[in-house]
C-alpha cells in the first residue's frame, strides 16, 4: 500500500507538472473529475467556465476520466482523489461505506442549499446513513418510447401507448414479424434491449429487489413475478431467434440503434434519447414517450426509475471548502438550467424558470417531470455490491432469455449469491460503522 | 572472498541495483503483499482486516471461480495442441522451396502483429452471428448438409451463445499463430539437411521423415512455445475482455481466471477475495509448467546431446 500510494503520488506529481496550473494569479486550483464526454462534457465546461469567470479566487479545472468509479477509488486509495468528482448516483453506498467521500451536511447548510429546492427522489439519492454526501447535477428518468410508424403499420393507434403491461404484451405480438425462415425480423418489445434497467424492474412488479440494508428481497413477489415475465419471452419469441436478431444491431448512439432502423417497437429509455434520435435517427422518425406500463394487477401512479448525476468530494480532497463553492455554483437555477438544457435534460430542482419547459427541445420533458414527481418513482438501486449484483444477474438473466434456466431457479441462485456477498459488504461495514457515524454526525 | 573479489562483487551490484530495486518495489513487495492481502478483508480504500483462510474458503465454494477455472483449463487445453499444430505445419509448408517464399512467410506472421484490442474488435465483427464473415464462410457447407441430410443446421452464434463463445476464443486465439510459426521455422533451419538426404536414401517417405526427422529435432523448439503458450493462455484476459465489451461473455462462458481477479478486485472492490485467485493462478501456472518441465525431460532432444 505505502510503495502504491507513492507510485500514484509520484504519477500525479509528474501530472501536475505537465498539465500548467493557469492559478499563477494565484488562484486556488479545484481539480474536477468527471466522467462525461461529447456534449455532455462541452456543457459542463461552460458551467465550469462560466463560475471561474464569475471570481477571481477560484479556477476550477475538469478532466474527464473514464471508467470513473474505478479511478476515483485508486486515487483515494492513493491519497491524491480530485476536490470534486462528478459519480454516477449507484456508486454511493459502496463510496459511503468506504469512507471515500466527505459527508456534505454542513458544507451545503452553510452553501444554503435545502432539501425543499429538489425534486425529493434526486435528494434522497444523495442521502445515505442519515448523511447528505453528494448534490444532483442532471437527472433522469426512464420511460417507455415507442415508434409511432410501426404502430401505425401493425395497426395499432400511433397515440396509444399501451396502459398494462398485458397490453404491452399484445401490442408485442402484433409488432413481431418474422422471415420465411422463422427468423425475427422485428420485435414489439424484449426486456434485453437495451437492458440497463434489469436490476430495478422488479418496481414495475411492486418494489425493489433490496431493503435498504442487510437483506435482498428477490424471494419477494415483485422479484418473482418480474422473473416470470421474462421467463415468458423464450417460450413466445424463442432464446436463440431473440439473440440473432440482437447480433444484428448496431450501436447505441448510431443510425443502427434498434430503436431507430424499425428492428425494436417499444423500449425502455431515460431523458437523453431524444438527444441520440436528432442526432442519429432518420429525421422523419416518429416516436412517443409514456410510462411503462404496471400489470394490471398492480394499478396506480406510474412508476418508473430515477437515476442522477452526482458531485461529490472525496475524502483526502485538498481544497474542500473551494469545492463546495463550485458545487453550490451549479445549484443555482441558472447553472441548473444551462447544464440541464444544453444536455437536453430536464432538472433535479422543484422550480424552474418561466419558459424553461415550453422552450425545451425536447418534446416530451413533461412526461419525464411527472413521472420524477410519482409517488411511484423509485431511486436506482445503489446496493453496495451493485456491479457485482449486476454482473450476476446479467447472467443469469442471459440464460434466462435463452430458456435456458428456470425463472425460480435463476432467481434462487441469484438471491443465495448475492445475500452471500451483500453479507460480506455488511459484516465489513459492521466492523466501522460506530466509529464512522460518530464522526461523520461531529463533522454534520 | 578476496579483497578484488567483493570489489568486483560491490560494481556488480551496484550496476544491477536499479533492476533489483525496481523488482523489489514492483514485483517482490507485490507478490508479498498479496500473499497478506489474500489473508484479508481489503477494500484498497480501508486497511485490510485480517480474516485467516476466509478468502480461500469461500473461494472453494464459489461456483464462479470454479467456472473461471474450467474455461481457463479447457481453453488453455483446446488452445494450445491446436495452436502448436497449427504453427508447426504452417512452418513446414513455408519451409518448402516455393517461389515467393518470403512474402507467403510475411502474410502469415502479420496478423500476430495486430494488437489484442484491434484483434478482439475486428474478431468481433467476423464472429457476429447474423453478419460475421466466419459464418459467411460456413454458410455454403451448412447448407449442402442440409440439402443432402434433410437436416437445419445454421451457423453458430459465436459470441452471444453459452455453447460457443469459447470455441469462438479460441479460433480468435489462431490468429496470432504466426508468432510461433516464425519460432518453428527458426527450428527447422537448425536441422540438418543431411539426415533428411539419409533417411530419402534409405526409401522414407515425406510423413515418415516429417515424424521421424522432423517431430524430434523440433522437440526443444516445440517445448519452448508450449510452455510459453501454457503461461499466456492461464492470463488470458485482454481479448475475451474486449469481445465481451468489458464483460465475461453470455452465461459467463469467457470469463477466465485473470478476467475474475480484475473483477474482484476493481469492480467489486474485493482486492483481498482477488489476491487469494492471484495465488491460486499462480500456483496453477507453477505446478502445469512443473508438469510438463517433467514430462518434457525425456521427450526432449537437443542435437548437441
Amino acid at each position: 500500500m505505502p510503495v502504491f500510494a507513492a507510485a500514484l503520488a509520484l504519477l500525479h506529481l509528474i501530472g501536475g507538472a505537465a498539465l500548467a496550473a493557469p492559478g499563477g494569479d494565484g488562484r486556488v486550483v479545484v481539480e474536477y473529475w468527471e466522467k462525461w464526454t461529447g456534449l455532455e462534457a462541452d456543457v459542463m465546461q461552460g458551467v465550469v467556465d462560466d463560475f471561474n469567470a464569475s471570481q477571481d479566487r477560484i479556477f476550477v479545472r475538469m478532466l474527464t476520466v473514464s471508467r470513473m468509479d474505478q479511478k476515483m477509488m485508486l486515487a483515494t486509495a492513493g491519497g491524491v482523489p480530485p476536490d470534486i468528482a462528478g459519480l454516477w448516483a449507484m456508486y454511493l453506498t459502496s463510496y459511503v461505506e468506504n469512507n471515500a467521500l466527505m459527508p456534505l451536511d454542513k458544507l451545503a447548510r452553510e452553501a444554503g442549499l435545502h432539501e425543499d429546492d429538489y425534486i425529493p427522489v434526486f435528494w434522497q439519492m444523495c442521502r445515505q446513513k442519515g448523511h447528505l454526501w453528494a448534490l444532483p447535477t442532471t437527472p433522469t428518468v426512464t420511460a417507455l418510447h415507442w415508434n409511432k410508424k410501426m404502430f401505425r403499420a401493425a395497426g395499432l393507434d400511433p397515440e396509444q401507448p399501451p396502459r398494462t403491461l398485458e397490453e404491452l404484451e399484445e401490442f408485442n405480438e402484433r409488432l413481431t414479424k418474422r422471415a420465411a425462415d422463422g427468423s425475427l425480423e422485428q420485435i414489439g418489445h424484449m426486456p434485453q434491449e437495451p437492458g440497463w434497467w434489469t436490476r430495478d424492474f422488479s418496481n414495475w412488479f411492486g418494489g425493489p429487489v433490496w431493503d435498504g440494508g442487510g437483506r435482498l428481497l428477490l424471494d419477494q413477489q415483485p422479484s418473482i413475478d418480474h422473473f416470470r415475465w421474462a421467463a415468458t419471452y423464450p417460450q413466445r419469441f424463442g432464446g436463440d431467434d431473440m439473440n440473432r436478431l440482437r447480433g444484428a444491431f448496431g450501436n447505441f448512439a448510431s443510425p443502427q440503434n434498434p430503436f431507430f432502423n424499425g428492428k425494436v417497437a417499444m423500449i425502455v429509455q431515460g431523458v437523453w434519447m431524444n438527444n441520440f434520435i436528432r442526432q442519429y435517427a432518420e429525421p422523419d422518425f416518429e416516436y412517443g414517450v409514456a410510462p411503462f406500463p404496471t400489470p394490471a394487477a398492480r394499478p396506480g401512479p406510474p412508476v418508473s426509475v430515477a437515476d442522477c448525476d452526482v458531485l461529490v468530494i472525496p475524502n483526502g480532497a485538498r481544497h474542500p471548502r473551494e469545492a463546495m463553492e463550485f458545487i453550490a455554483y451549479t445549484q443555482t437555477r441558472a447553472a441548473m438550467e444551462k447544464l440541464c438544457l444544453g444536455q437536453k435534460k430536464f432538472t433535479p430542482l422543484r422550480e424552474v424558470s418561466p419558459g424553461f419547459v415550453e422552450n425545451h427541445p425536447h418534446p416530451y420533458l413533461q412526461t419525464f417531470i411527472d413521472l420524477a414527481n410519482s409517488p411511484n418513482v423509485r431511486p436506482i438501486l445503489a446496493l453496495p455490491t451493485v456491479l457485482q449484483y449486476s454482473n450476476d444477474l446479467a447472467t443469469y438473466m442471459n440464460l434466462l432469455l435463452l430458456g435456458r434456466l428456470g425463472p425460480d431457479e435463476a432467481r434462487a441462485a441469484l438471491q443465495e449469491r448475492q445475500q452471500r456477498a451483500l453479507d460480506q459488504k455488511t459484516e465489513r461495514w459492521n466492523r466501522v460503522k460506530d466509529k464512522r457515524l460518530a464522526r461523520w454526525r461531529a463533522a454534520s | 572472498m578476496t579483497a578484488r573479489e567483493k570489489e568486483r562483487l560491490r560494481t556488480g551490484l551496484l550496476f544491477i541495483s536499479p533492476w533489483l530495486l525496481g523488482f523489489a518495489a514492483l514485483t517482490l513487495y507485490p507478490l508479498l503483499a498479496s500473499v497478506w492481502f489474500s489473508l484479508c478483508d481489503y477494500s484498497v480504500l480501508t486497511e485490510p482486516v485480517f480474516l485467516g483462510t476466509e478468502n480461500y474458503r469461500e473461494l472453494w465454494r464459489d461456483e464462479v471461480f470454479w467456472l473461471a477455472l474450467r474455461n481457463t483449463v479447457v481453453f488453455a487445453a483446446v488452445s494450445i495442441p491446436l495452436g502448436t499444430a497449427l504453427a508447426i505445419g504452417l512452418a513446414v509448408l513455408l519451409n518448402q522451396p516455393v517461389r515467393g517464399r518470403g512474402l507467403y512467410r510475411t502474410i502469415f506472421f502479420l496478423p500476430s502483429l495486430v494488437p489484442a484490442i484491434s484483434l478482439a474488435i475486428l474478431w468481433q465483427w467476423l464472429l457476429n452471428g447474423s453478419v460475421g464473415l466466419v459464418n459467411e464462410v460456413l454458410q455454403w457447407p451448412l447448407s449442402l448438409v442440409n440439402l443432402v441430410a434433410g437436416t437445419s443446421l445454421r451457423a453458430p452464434d459465436w459470441l452471444n451463445d453459452p455453447s460457443w463463445a469459447l470455441w469462438g476464443l479460441v479460433l480468435t486465439g489462431l490468429w496470432g499463430a504466426g508468432n510461433a510459426m516464425v519460432i518453428y521455422l527458426a527450428g527447422l533451419q537448425e536441422i540438418p539437411a543431411e539426415l533428411y538426404e539419409a533417411a530419402e536414401m534409405d526409401g522414407a517417405n515425406a510423413w515418415q521423415r516429417f515424424v521421424n526427422i522432423t517431430l524430434p529435432l523440433l522437440t526443444p523448439v516445440i517445448f519452448f512455445n508450449v510452455i510459453m503458450g501454457l503461461i499466456g493462455s492461464l492470463q488470458t484476459f485482454a481479448v475475451p475482455y474486449i469481445l465481451t465489451n468489458g464483460g465475461d461473455g453470455p452465461g459467463r462462458s469467457l470469463l477466465f481466471l485473470a478476467t475474475y481477479i480484475y473483477q474482484s478486485a476493481f469492480d467489486y472492490w474485493n482486492m483481498g477475495y482477488a489476491s487469494a485467485l492471484a495465488l491460486v493462478l499462480f500456483l496453477l501456472i507453477l505446478a502445469l509448467t512443473l508438469v510438463v518441465v517433467r514430462f518434457g525431460e525425456k521427450r526432449v532432444h537437443y542435437a548437441g546431446r
